[in-house]
């Protein structure tokens, strides 16, 4: 939400300065790094002070779920690229399409994560539930920051969603266009961040064993 | 807000222009100049009521035992006082009311970077405020965990911990939002001509403050949602029944709230260096150490957060970096007094209220830093800590800086707002009351924590009870005091002397060039950088060269 009024806003100072909206985009972009960054102190800290809870956690997470997942993500990432210098270009089509396709990639995104959560919960692998109160602690605490995490980035995935369907109306309508760009690039920009969070968090839960 | 009484009748200002009338046209304005006074309406409100509940709590420390409340209403209170004040009016106060009002004017623009972001930071701000106060009204009553959260008494406490918790994060994204603002407009919407060294000092310290609201903020605002997530869901975090770490809690707590001081405190430093050379008539002395010790300031305040940990636990080798480098982030602290002790020496210094409010703010300030300094040096600290000392400490820096600097710029930026000047009898009786009973409310409290009265405790010994009762009775006076001048900013809004002129108190900054009060778009011409923000050449030449 904060993200669309973010460069929603600039457009309508009373001056244009594409630099300086993007310079604000940036700027709350950092703020969502750190956002994640006290997460991933966290994890850091727990890891350290439970490595075999983490170990014993991290072997119940499918690796083949998460790999096709950060692809999924990487590829969305690419198209969104793609759009911008399509626009740029003036194929107003075909960068809608590109919007179009990435909202795709973030909706299988979700539905892979989905099951992936679903299926946790039905093996009992949940907050408070009591096959999971019975596990070691630093396992208890590999699945509270497992949800936390994941589920924090799921929360952005969508608000990322909302963003660019916002901005794939505005270049339909014709107010992003060749020649003002800039709200598809911070849009594009917010996306990168979806993704590149994920590059972090794949490893994290998913490979280090 | 009854506008036409406070600018003149039909005039062409930002209190009539408009595209919505009524109160519309204030809530859902993007005028810089608006929201700014939106933010003070709401501020004050917050304000009084925060100084009530401190009021109430120093009421019932007046006789050991029971005076007029229980142990749990007292509880309530003082989480709420620290909540109330931190959370809207500390962090918010400068920035949100003078930076908004006064930052684009100062380098010469028409409105901030992003006007409907700086709209929906108010927004946030009042939503947070209520969310955080909501638990008032709830069976259960409102939180009683301290403005700290700590845990893991916060995820067990059966009173309403949450709303505070999600106010506070309400809370810290309007901070960001300002920040993030601020940091653009100072970046491209400088007036041409104006470089970074041209700025008045003021934009310098929201500079600062704006860099760490957006890099400190997103911490504290994830590790009150973790708090939340575990007492909503029982996710296991920092509960260590789960295996959790309440030291980790406190790390992350601090990581932010200790360069939240700075947010708090580095406007008001800013405002300050405003006011001192205009009623000084004095060019300001060490103008770029002046502005590099806010940098200075918000870059080592950033890395002295364990020394609110001090008897955690921490390593001897930990407790001893950051006992260092809390002396460290004395040092910008300190330069910025000497500047301006050095600009007032030689200068013919006019004792407006502005000025009065400076010169306590100096002496309450100095005193607040150097028992920082002896909160920093780990032997007192392990005595000290937790005690009145501390509180003590917090609010000559807090109250008696931060809060003193605030009605100080009150008075010198209210005849711009308002278009009236204050009053300057009760103004100056406020400031003298004001003074005398924070000093009396507040000193006493030094003593007591030396001789180990422990903060946050609702009843006391009997060898305590005279410095409590003299420190009760300064809370009297300090109130009435801030009653007076309340009241006194609140009449002479609507009926003071009207100040038709620009530039009623001599300022060289460009604030001072536009109408009063400013239009719109704040300037009838188009801004000109012409001269630095302190140039007082022209007094402080010789009396025979003086035009």
């Amino acid at each position: 939400m904060s993200a669309t009024t973010a460069h929603a806003a600039g457009a309508h100072a009373p001056h244009r300065d594409d630099v300086g909206s993007k310079m604000g985009m940036w700027l709350f972009l950092f703020t969502e790094l750190i956002l994640f960054g006290g997460l991933f102190i966290v994890y850091a800290v727990y890891r350290f002070q439970h490595p075999e809870g983490f170990r014993l956690g991290a072997v119940e997470l499918d690796t083949l779920v998460g790999t096709v997942n950060t692809i999924i993500l990487l590829t969305s990432s690419l198209t969104i690229a793609m759009s911008i210098t399509a626009l740029q270009q003036g194929r107003k089509h075909l960068s809608l399409a590109l919007i179009g396709t990435t909202l795709l990639f973030a909706a299988a995104f979700l539905v892979n994560k989905y099951f992936e959560w679903g299926h946790k919960f039905e093996i009992g692998l949940y907050p408070g539930s009591p096959q999971l109160t019975g596990k070691p602690q630093g396992e208890i605490l590999y699945f509270g920051l497992y949800y936390v995490m994941t589920g924090l980035h799921a929360l952005h995935v969508i608000i990322g969603m909302a963003v660019l369907a916002a901005v794939m109306l505005f270049v339909a309508r014709g107010s992003v266009n060749k020649d003002s760009y800039v709200k598809l690039e911070a849009g594009g920009l917010y996306w990168h961040l979806v993704d590149i969070i994920w590059i972090f968090l794949f490893p994290l839960f998913y490979l280090i064993h | 807000m009854a506008t036409a009484t406070i600018a003149h009748a039909g005039g062409t200002d930002f209190y009539h222009e408009g595209a919505r009338k009524g109160i519309l046209g204030w809530i859902l304005s993007t005028d810089h100049k608006r929201i700014g006074l939106l933010y003070l309406g709401g501020m004050v409100v917050f304000f009084l009521t925060a100084m009530t509940f401190g009021f109430l709590m120093r009421l019932e420390l007046l006789t050991p035992g029971r005076t007029i409340m229980d142990p749990q209403t007292y509880n309530t209170l003082f989480t709420l006082h620290g909540v109330i004040m931190i959370f809207l009016f500390i962090i918010p106060g400068l920035p949100a009311v003078f930076g908004n009002f006064m930052l684009p004017i100062m380098i010469g623009a028409k409105d901030v970077f992003f006007p409907r972001l700086n709209l929906l930071s108010w927004w946030l701000y009042i939503v947070g405020g209520l969310v955080a106060l909501v638990g008032l009204f709830l069976p259960g009553g409102a939180t009683d965990t301290g403005w700290t959260f700590y845990v893991p008494y916060s995820i067990r406490s059966t009173t309403n911990v949450l709303p505070a918790l999600l106010g506070a994060f309400i809370l810290g994204f309007s901070s960001i939002l300002t920040g993030l603002n601020f940091i653009t407009t100072i970046h491209r919407m400088r007036v041409k001509g104006m470089g970074w060294f041209d700025m008045p000092l003021f934009s310098w310290s929201l500079y600062a403050t704006g860099w760490i609201q957006v890099l400190a903020t997103p911490i504290v605002g994830i590790t009150l949602l973790l708090v939340a997530i575990e007492r909503w869901f029982g996710v296991g975090i920092f509960d260590p029944n789960l295996g959790g770490d309440p030291v980790l809690y406190q790390h992350l707590f601090w990581i932010y709230s200790h360069p939240a001081v700075y947010i708090m405190v580095l406007p008001g430093l800013g405002a300050i260096s405003e006011i001192i050379p205009v009623f000084a008539r004095r060019t300001i002395f060490g103008y770029r150490f002046i502005a590099f010790s806010s940098i200075a300031i918000a870059l080592f305040g950033s890395l002295v957060w364990a020394h609110h940990m001090f008897t955690v636990g921490m390593s001897g080798t930990g407790m001893f970096i950051f006992s260092l480098l809390t002396f460290l982030v004395s040092i910008p602290s300190a330069i910025k007094v000497f500047n301006w002790v050095a600009t007032l020496y030689k200068g013919s210094i006019a004792l407006e209220p502005p000025m009065l409010f400076a010169l306590s703010f100096l002496v309450q300030f100095s005193i607040g830093g150097f028992t920082g300094l002896m909160l920093g040096a780990l032997a007192l600290n392990i005595h000290v800590q937790d005690t009145y000392f501390v509180v003590a400490h917090f609010h000559y820096v807090m109250f008696g800086g931060m809060g003193f600097a605030f009605f100080a710029a009150m008075h010198y930026w209210f005849p711009k707002m308002f278009a009236r000047m204050p009053a300057r009898r009760p103004a100056v009786a406020s400031w003298l009351l004001a003074t005398i009973g924070f000093n009396m409310l507040y000193f006493p409290m030094f003593i007591l924590g030396y001789m180990g009265m422990p903060r946050r405790y609702y009843d006391y010994l009997p060898q305590y009870a005279t410095l409590h009762q003299i420190s009760t009775v300064g809370s009297w006076i300090l109130v009435a005091g801030l009653l007076i001048m309340v009241y006194n900013l609140v009449t002479s809004a609507f009926r003071g002397r009207r100040v038709t002129e620009r530039n009623p108190w001599g300022g060289q900054t460009l604030e001072w060039t536009v109408p009063t009060p400013p239009p719109l778009e704040n300037f009838d011409t188009e801004p000109a950088f012409t001269h630095g923000p302190y140039d007082y050449s022209r007094y402080e030449a010789p009396k025979e060269a003086r035009p």
